[in-house]
């Protein structure tokens, strides 16, 4: 492309001189894009990363180095290894959930039937719709007087009023609450990622493997999981990470409770960092999420590398 | 069996299956807006059936929605937020993602995914540094701190959607351009913008959608309740007390719900093609 441009010599201002030539135009371009994301992601994460090693809270701005004191308080507190193992729970169990419900999903609606496109509309839409609203909604429904998943339990005669379960008001109940709410935004993503997973599988290749005798789990295994695993696992990643680091449907759905059986990182950070300004603990506590993450990031890069092999 | 009726028993099957999905993903939904419309006499009677409306239905909810809360305001404080991120998105992305796809070669490719990473650093890692450095801009507690973080995961996640766009256009396009004597940036201004209308179209969407359903930010930095959006004012601010008033709180968040859904739907293809674009190539 360069080399076609060049053989022109065209007379140019000096301005139009630098809008001639990638080689400055391109760093040019892209500037402005890496600024704000170093200003307001690179540099906070770093100042993230000081604050869990100071005395800092909002009533005491003080940067004094503390080490490691912060992480040894918190994970000497109850409340912190409570939530460290809540959050496991949560996200392992609403990824599961989500993701066996988004694979039964993507196998229906794989084949084409009437009205597809509108079941596919309807299913997509706890994906899409802002997930604070969607919570408000679950609560409602698991609301202690008026569920209606107890109304119809109730009215199918499985329970009685009187035994009728308080949802968010049990432990156990509660947590499993906050994962069906949670597998239930993202079931309809995982559906969407193994519907482009499986359509990324060219028909002629699955053509030639019959041909060639391959029988159903030979086809499935041996050609269409490995050409659908590096979409899928990409998929897999956001909804981890996205699951893992999350406060808003327990922020909204339980406020952590009943007695923390439902506090997760996210939530917790929240609490300690913002709701009683100690910045320096909660910075603590979010940055336990980092392992994790950079674990899944570094599996993530490995799969997009690949495919460019 | 016979063949006749293994067929129709697994057509029962499979669309049972497909109405528990359905049932599944949209009730949630029914619910909201059924309730949103329901009298409080109606709500609140345990005796009545829940699923169909008993009494007449009643517009009251809405009514006071907007005469007796900010939901008016929220809404336009969203509106706000939305058109200024779009801005701030468009204007950074579209010049990062052309650089990226055409003119920075093997380099741009580890900075495209650089970026697109960034997308995953959560905002409950990012929120108690990031409401510092808004207290220190003087910026707490207004919508001005969301125009401003927004673009944070707005601009990674469009970077990423265009690159794979801009890809696709062949190359030879801006080349003709060049020849026929345009500098690159003129090439790219005349050339690839007009013909990138339905991706900057599917990013204005989705940088719209992603502010809507962006919560945390909005938890951490906002207080009062002029300033809320209406994703944290139904949630946080239609509670009076310890009172919930479903239809209302209903109303709200199918109000706010609808748009986004309506618009999610029109360009999820395009949606799914971008995010797994960097995957299938």
């Amino acid at each position: 492309m360069v080399a076609i441009a060049e053989k022109f010599v065209r007379p140019r201002s000096r301005f139009g001189s630098i809008l001639d030539r990638p080689k400055i135009l391109g760093p040019l371009f892209v500037s402005p894009a890496i600024l704000y994301v170093l200003a307001l992601v690179g540099a906070p994460f770093c100042l993230a990363l000081y604050y869990s090693v100071s005395a800092y809270t909002i009533y005491s701005q003080s940067y004094k180095f503390v080490g490691l004191a912060n992480f040894v308080q918190i994970f000497g507190s109850d409340i912190f290894r409570t939530t460290l193992v809540n959050t496991f729970i949560f996200t392992f169990g609403s990824q599961i959930l989500g993701l066996v419900l988004g694979k039964f999903g993507a196998l229906l609606l794989l084949k084409p039937f009437p009205g597809r496109k509108i079941v596919r509309a309807l299913i997509v839409l706890p994906w899409a719709v802002p997930v604070a609203l969607a919570t408000v909604a679950w609560e409602w429904m698991f609301d202690s007087l008026y569920s209606v998943i107890n109304w119809t339990f109730i009215a199918l005669g499985v329970i009685d009023r009187s035994d009728a379960p308080n949802w968010l008001g049990n432990p156990h109940l509660a947590m499993l609450c906050v994962m069906v709410v949670n597998a239930w935004r993202f079931f309809p993503f995982a559906i969407v990622i193994f519907l482009a997973g499986i359509t990324a599988v060219p028909q002629d290749v699955i053509d030639a493997a019959t041909v060639d005798g391959a029988g159903f789990w030979r086809r499935n295994y041996q050609i269409i999981v490995p050409i659908i695993a590096p979409i899928v696992v990409v998929g897999l990643i956001f909804g981890t990470v996205f699951t893992f680091t999350d406060l808003s449907i327990v922020y909204l759905l339980t406020n952590g409770g009943p007695v923390n059986a439902t506090s997760v990182l996210g939530f917790e950070g929240f609490q300690v960092g913002i709701v009683s300004g100690d910045v320096a603990h909660g910075a603590a506590i979010s940055l336990v999420m980092l392992p994790v993450l950079f674990v899944l990031v570094v599996v993530m890069l490995r799969f997009i590398r690949r495919r460019e092999i | 069996m016979p063949r006749p009726l293994a067929n129709a028993l697994s057509q029962v099957g499979f669309y049972s299956a497909v109405a528990f999905f359905v049932i599944l993903a949209a009730f949630p939904f029914y619910w909201m807006a059924i309730t949103a419309f329901k009298t409080n006499a109606d709500l609140y009677d345990i005796s009545n059936i829940p699923f169909w409306f008993n009494d007449p239905p009643t517009l009251e909810h809405i009514e006071y929605l907007f005469t007796q809360t900010l939901f008016a305001r929220w809404l336009l404080n969203s509106a706000i937020i939305g058109v200024c991120v779009v801005g701030i998105t468009l204007v950074t992305a579209l010049p990062a993602a052309y650089s990226l796809a055409r003119m920075t070669g093997r380099s741009g490719e580890a900075l495209g995914i650089g970026i697109f990473l960034t997308y995953l650093v959560p905002p409950t890692l990012l929120f108690l540094p990031l409401s510092r450095v808004i207290t220190m801009l003087g910026m707490q507690d207004s919508l001005w701190a969301l125009v401003l973080v927004y673009p944070t995961f707005t601009i990674p996640f469009c970077t990423w959607l265009l690159m794979g766009f801009f890809k696709a256009i062949p190359r030879e396009i801006e080349e003709a351009a060049i020849v026929d004597g345009c500098s690159v940036f003129s090439a790219f201004i005349k050339m690839v913008i007009p013909l990138s209308v339905p991706a900057i179209l599917t990013v204005v969407i989705f940088t719209f959608t992603l502010t809507l359903q962006e919560f945390v930010y909005a938890l951490t930095f906002i207080s009062s309740s002029s300033q809320k959006t209406i994703t944290l004012g139904v949630a946080t601010d239609l509670v009076r007390g310890d009172i919930y008033f479903w239809g209302e709180l209903m109303a709200g968040a199918l109000i706010a719900a609808v748009p986004v859904a309506i618009a999610y739907n029109l360009f999820l293809d395009r949606f799914i093609a971008g995010i797994t674009g960097g995957a299938v190539k």
